[in-house]
């Protein structure tokens, strides 16, 4: 049914918006707490920083990123020297570069289910004697489930979609950094090669319907089982 | 018998109220600011029994008692429950609420609502006692909800796992903020004899804040008023009620006197009950199931006690005593004169008019009979 061409992209797009929102997910959840439940100075810096990629060109990413985080970026020459750690034209840096994309959809997702959890249910938990780590995991985070699916799920759908920032930091490797938009992109530069790049399209289409579907699914489960408890 | 309702039998080994005689007090000298409110409290409380913190909406009730758990910290001050110091600002000493070991019910119960009621009684009890849950549960009457979420239950079922729920950790105290305030009044009527039996058969002190007369008269051993973030007067609950700053609390209907008194003998041919105030002043009331020499704890109004200079004889009136005028309290601009009489060991109220007062001549130190038109029994197990 498919190709091995078209199996390998919407693999490597599978691998790298799941890895990136894996290892984003714990930060989002973060953010999302520290937006959610602080008041600090800069506050609403931190905000604006963390809702910046939603709003920017890709494309000012993926410059960003090269210069930070590729072989001779500031940071990126340190995590080289020191863990061997490279981004440059891997599926890593593809990775970080859907990650940092798609985080500020996930932290706002996260930040309002963390936001509707009652603070008093927070505090009669400490009076029962649990250590604010414990309310954390038992109280906090199972009810701003819903949330975090909802987060998850639309940083994951929008990591599979991402072009801009990828073709920028990590270019357009197949099997290595070419995911289905990549590939798309590909065979619509290619003459005569009208049919692969529809075929992709509908893949792209399909998985796209089917992660908001899941997403819709997951989190009506969630609150059902919240109100049945509420 | 207030608690005479359906319920099963007790076995209550654990939480059986023993003869402990402690000398530990709670002591709470506090100031902090809070909006519009100054907080500045210096007060020793009895760690036995239920202590009622009592004061009109906006007293601050309810800060105080999160000051006591832990969960607002004050500006300055020291509190110590017994020998443990919950928080000291001159050490810089202070208890995060998961290390007092206080429980709290709050208003609105606050269940996990995610977790079964099985769940949520367990959340705090590291250490698994399965006796003690029994005795909690079946004194509570949940055995039946443990599979239910709390989305299921009626507002004083919540309320009751609630009150599990915090006893369940052993704390060395309860904090109640208003547990029946939320509640309609069948709810209320069916949480009340769930309370008077904690207040009986745990032995927790109990720190019961509410705006409720009849709670008080009906839960509390010892009352704590508080207005504007101040402490009024606190003492014993007949004290407190006796005294002149209660006064303007209570209505002219509500006026009255509380007095301790012992369960003595039945009736033989009518259903009423001999109770002793002291070696020779005693009351009729109606018949109460009690056993001789229990105590128990009368309220007789103000309005329904009238005086003579002679013994009457003759008449309808069943209890009259034998007291001498303490205190003659005039009211101004009112033809009402309050008179505080002496019956052996306790002081009953009587209202009179002006009258009535001139006519017979009445002066401190004077005797006078008491005749009492009605005496209610309000709280019938005093420990």
């Amino acid at each position: 049914m498919l190709t091995e061409y078209e199996l390998q992209a919407l693999l490597l797009s599978l691998k790298i918006a799941g890895i990136a929102v894996l290892f984003s997910l714990p930060f989002g959840i973060l953010c999302a707490w520290v937006l959610a439940r602080c008041q600090f100075i800069g506050k609403s810096m931190l905000d604006g920083l963390i809702h910046l990629p939603l709003v920017l060109p890709p494309v000012v990413i993926g410059y960003v990123l090269l210069l930070t985080m590729g072989r001779q970026g500031v940071l990126g020459k340190w995590l080289y020297e020191w863990f061997g750690l490279t981004f440059s034209f891997s599926w890593r840096g593809a990775a970080l570069a859907v990650a940092v994309v798609s985080f500020p959809l996930m932290v706002r997702s996260i930040r309002l289910g963390l936001e509707s959890v009652d603070i008093k249910l927070e505090q009669a938990a400490r009076t029962l004697g649990a250590s604010p780590l414990k309310v954390f995991f038992t109280i906090t985070l199972p009810l701003a489930l819903p949330g975090i699916l909802t987060g998850t799920i639309l940083a994951f759908a929008r990591a599979l979609g991402e072009f801009g920032a990828t073709i920028t930091f990590v270019s357009n490797i197949p099997g290595e950094t070419q995911t289905i938009p990549l590939a798309m992109y590909s065979f619509i530069e290619t003459p005569g090669a009208e049919n692969e790049a529809a075929r992709l399209c509908i893949i792209a289409i399909v998985i796209a319907l089917a992660s908001l579907v899941v997403s819709e699914w997951l989190s009506r489960i969630a609150r059902k089982r919240l109100e049945a408890a509420c | 018998m207030l608690t005479s309702q359906k319920m099963s039998p007790l076995h209550v080994a654990t939480v059986k109220k023993q003869d402990r005689i402690t000398n530990d007090v709670l002591t709470i000298n506090v100031k902090q600011k809070l909006g519009d409110l100054d907080l500045d409290m210096n007060v020793e409380l009895p760690m036995q029994g239920i202590t009622s913190i009592f004061g009109r909406s906006g007293a601050g009730k309810t800060s105080l008692i999160n000051i006591l758990s832990g969960l607002t910290r004050p500006d300055e001050g020291y509190i110590s429950l017994g020998e443990r110091v919950l928080y000291d600002s001159a050490n810089n000493i202070f208890l995060p609420p998961e290390k007092r070991r206080i429980g709290y019910v709050f208003q609105d119960a606050r269940l996990f609502p995610h977790y079964t009621v099985m769940g949520n009684l367990h959340y705090g009890c590291d250490h698994k006692d399965p006796e003690h849950f029994n005795d909690i549960v079946t004194l509570l009457g949940i055995e039946h909800l443990l599979n239910r979420y709390p989305s299921s239950l009626s507002g004083g079922e919540k309320q009751r796992v609630a009150i599990g729920r915090a006893l369940l950790i052993k704390p060395d105290m309860l904090l109640m903020d208003e547990p029946l305030a939320s509640l309609d009044l069948p709810r209320k009527q069916e949480l009340m004899p769930y309370l008077e039996m904690l207040a009986k058969e745990v032995n927790t002190p109990i720190v019961y804040v509410t705006h409720s007369l009849d709670e008080i008269l009906r839960l509390a051993d010892h009352m704590v008023m508080i207005n504007q973030g101040k402490v009024v007067v606190s003492g014993n609950v007949n004290s407190v009620w006796g005294s002149l700053e209660m006064r303007p609390w209570l209505p002219a209907k509500e006026q009255s006197s509380l007095l301790t008194a012992r369960v003595n003998l039945n009736h033989p041919k009518y259903a009423l009950t001999q109770v002793m105030l002291s070696h020779n002043a005693y009351l009729w009331v109606s018949r109460l199931n009690q056993e001789r020499g229990e105590w128990i704890r009368v309220r007789i109004h103000s309005n329904d006690v009238s005086l003579t200079r002679v013994k009457p004889e003759q008449t309808s009136i069943r209890n009259v005593l034998l007291a001498r005028i303490d205190k003659i309290h005039h009211i101004k601009d009112d033809q009402k004169v309050e008179i505080k009489l002496r019956v052996g060991e306790t002081h009953l109220w009587a209202n009179i008019t002006l009258w009535a007062a001139d006519e017979l001549a009445l002066k401190v130190g004077d005797e006078v009979y008491a005749q009492i038109k009605g005496v209610s029994v309000t709280k019938d197990d005093l420990a």
